[in-house]
């Protein structure tokens, strides 16, 4: 994964979104598409990307996007992935979805889509709440953060969907981050190169919602990955390959609270928790390096 | 060709023979064998379809959805509470104007869990934009299938078509089914919103106050539109196969001073009932409902009504005496018959005439005074 990729000129995110300031959500999806090209439809459920296109009868966006109800996008995309592949297309077929669509009310439907063998890219790009509403708590918020459902910090754990995702064994998947976009384009395009379900988990950043400020998006996205709180990996047919930039967390990480001591969510968090998510940390490193080292 | 058939298997036959490019299905009591059959139609490579083996119904309506959107030919089936779990997707199929047809097998809802006919299930989805039919044989059945694609799929409709049989009653029972040879009835599938990912569009994004009620107005426009679409559709199967269907299904009713309105198997009840009373000299008549959605205009004017509902909307009646009280000055006398499975005879049926109180609501087997 060291190679600087080719990255195409062509933009598929046009200007005029009506993304946040900083929004990596919209920089992730930027990244996507230039992987995936113009032979692509995105499936997207309720989610900060079904507004961040823009308003009726104007969309920001330059490829064919499916707009579908909240817990619905694997089911559809499997529908619309069939009936590519019956016609004889090789369309990609992409659910794009937020991690409330995906870990929570989504996560059946997704399931099912693996189970089944669909052939299509599932990509969760997750900002840890739900952010179009206004940041309440999903499964993917972190202990500790605070949320407009948790106000004095939510107590219980992140849902490991990439553990539940790997339960499925699919030909491939992977974690990203907005932040690491050459890395991301790689992923994307890999994934495409596979028959069968695959996934990738992105972390997103988001401003509003982590409480920082607007041109920290990418810094937020790289304490992320240096304190080892997210960690970069990919997963081919059950072989798992950790990224160089976790590899080098796994050996030194930055201080945790060099990561949540910006972010007005983690705001007053009390140092208890900190440790609590320190040892999350590194139990998580540890088996991802066993699994690596076994594999 | 001739045989004898479930409705439920009428119904996989005319789908084997329309050759939907995807079907997915989620299995519930009493539409099982509707997709087993598929299902076997496809393992058996008698059907080109993809059979999708979703795992909820809400997930059935979703890869109809995501399936008719690139412009293919797409079916589901489902009953009661399947029918109440894809209600979200529902709304998006018609709101999408995405032509899926869905047979939907009639059956009481929970609790306590009772597997019988009731038609709350599908009225219920009264108001989503589907069009509704309600089939009262093993043949009919058939042929409603077959014409609901068609339908569906017209330009001027390019709405999702539900045909309702009644559980158990219909999708059990066997009868003569004489299939044909559909040739071009159904022409092929062009649908003129599908995905071109060469002219990229998005679809069902940010809608504003100033945008969404066109689309409302777009969908109540094309199923006033259907009317004529269903007529011609009618029309043309009674020529090409020789069986009549109408909105209504009319028998005896030019003379009669008193007419029994019903949908489903009820209202072939009714028919046999109106022989009865007839002998007895009371001019009856049955107009049997068979669509619901686009609701058509009855013919009841100085008629007296007795509407039979297998379904109910509490609070307010049974739905299909409100819907033709919304319609008519005629006097109505409404009877809830049949809810969950109960058993109506024609003998009951006939009773209700016979003892009919104009302007008032009878619950057959609560009350004993009819």
């Amino acid at each position: 994964m060291d190679t600087i990729p080719e990255i195409p000129k062509e933009e598929y995110i046009l200007k005029c979104t009506s993304a946040c300031a900083g929004c990596s959500d919209s920089l992730a999806l930027r990244y996507v598409l230039k992987a995936a090209g113009p032979d692509t439809v995105l499936v997207v459920p309720a989610c900060c990307t079904s507004v961040i296109q823009g308003i009726y009868p104007n969309t920001a966006f330059n490829v064919p996007v499916y707009n579908i109800a909240f817990a619905s996008a694997a089911a559809c995309a499997s529908g619309m992935s069939n009936a590519f592949r019956a016609a004889g297309k090789k369309t990609n077929v992409i659910a794009y979805a937020g991690d409330g669509g995906t870990l929570d009310i989504g996560i059946q439907a997704m399931s099912g889509a693996f189970e089944r063998g669909t052939d299509f890219l599932y990509i969760c790009y997750d900002n840890e709440a739900y952010g179009n509403t206004g940041m309440q708590r999903s499964g993917g918020t972190p202990l500790g953060a605070r949320t407009t459902t948790t106000p004095t910090g939510k107590t219980d754990n992140k849902k490991d969907i990439d553990a539940i995702i790997a339960a499925h064994d699919p030909p491939y998947q992977a974690t990203a981050c907005a932040a690491y976009p050459q890395d991301l384009f790689k992923k994307v395009t890999k994934a495409l190169t596979f028959r069968g379900p695959t996934f990738i988990h992105i972390l997103a950043p988001c401003p509003p919602g982590w409480r920082y400020s607007t041109e920290k998006s990418v810094e937020m996205g790289k304490l992320a990955v240096k304190s080892g709180m997210w960690v970069l990996y990919e997963r081919e047919y059950g072989k798992l390959t950790i990224g160089a930039q976790s590899k080098a967390a796994i050996k030194k990480p930055i201080p945790l609270e060099d990561y949540l001591a910006p972010q007005g969510r983690f705001k007053g968090i009390d140092p208890k928790t900190v440790d609590i998510l320190k040892q999350r940390i590194a139990k998580n490193l540890a088996k991802l390096a066993a699994e690596e080292a076994a594999s | 060709m001739k045989k004898i058939s479930t409705g439920n298997k009428a119904v996989a036959e005319a789908v084997k023979q329309i050759v939907p490019a995807v079907v997915a299905a989620y299995p519930i009591t009493p539409q099982t064998e509707i997709v087993e059959q598929i299902a076997e139609f496809v393992s058996s490579g008698e059907l080109k379809s993809r059979y999708i083996a979703v795992e909820s119904e809400h997930s059935a309506m979703a890869a109809c959805i995501g399936a008719s959107i690139t412009g293919v030919r797409t079916f589901t089936a489902t009953s009661s509470h399947g029918l109440l779990y894809m209600h979200e997707m529902t709304n998006w199929a018609a709101g999408a104007r995405l032509p899926i047809v869905m047979a939907n097998v009639n059956r009481s809802l929970g609790p306590g869990w009772n597997i019988w006919a009731e038609h709350t299930d599908a009225l219920q989805e009264r108001d989503t934009g589907w069009l509704q039919v309600y089939v009262s044989t093993v043949q009919e059945a058939y042929d409603a299938t077959i014409m609901a694609f068609r339908i569906a799929e017209h330009n001027d409709v390019l709405l999702p078509v539900m045909v309702n049989l009644d559980g158990f009653l219909l999708s059990h029972i066997m009868q003569p089914l004489d299939t044909v040879d559909v040739g071009d009835f159904v022409p092929p599938i062009q649908l003129p919103h599908a995905i071109d990912v060469k002219n990229p569009t998005g679809y069902g994004g940010l809608t504003g106050p100033d945008q969404q009620f066109k689309f409302r107005w777009d969908i109540e426009r094309s199923i006033r539109d259907s009317v004529k679409v269903i007529e011609a559709t009618e029309k043309e199967f009674a020529k090409r196969f020789g069986r009549k269907y109408g909105f209504t299904e009319d028998y005896q009713c030019a003379d009669a001073d008193v007419i029994i309105v019903a949908m489903g198997t009820l209202g072939k009840e009714a028919e046999v009932a109106v022989d009865l009373l007839r002998k007895e000299g009371i001019k009856a008549g049955s107009m049997r409902l068979r669509w619901l959605r686009p609701f058509p205009k009855l013919d009841l004017k100085g008629k007296q009504v007795v509407v039979i509902d297998r379904d109910y909307s509490f609070g307010r009646g049974g739905i299909l005496a409100t819907e033709i009280m919304a319609q008519t000055k005629e006097d109505v006398f409404s009877v809830i018959a049949g809810l969950g499975g109960q058993e109506v005879t024609y003998e009951d049926v006939a009773g209700f005439v016979r003892k009919r109180r104009m302007g008032e609501e009878f619950w057959f087997g609560v009350n004993n005074n009819v």
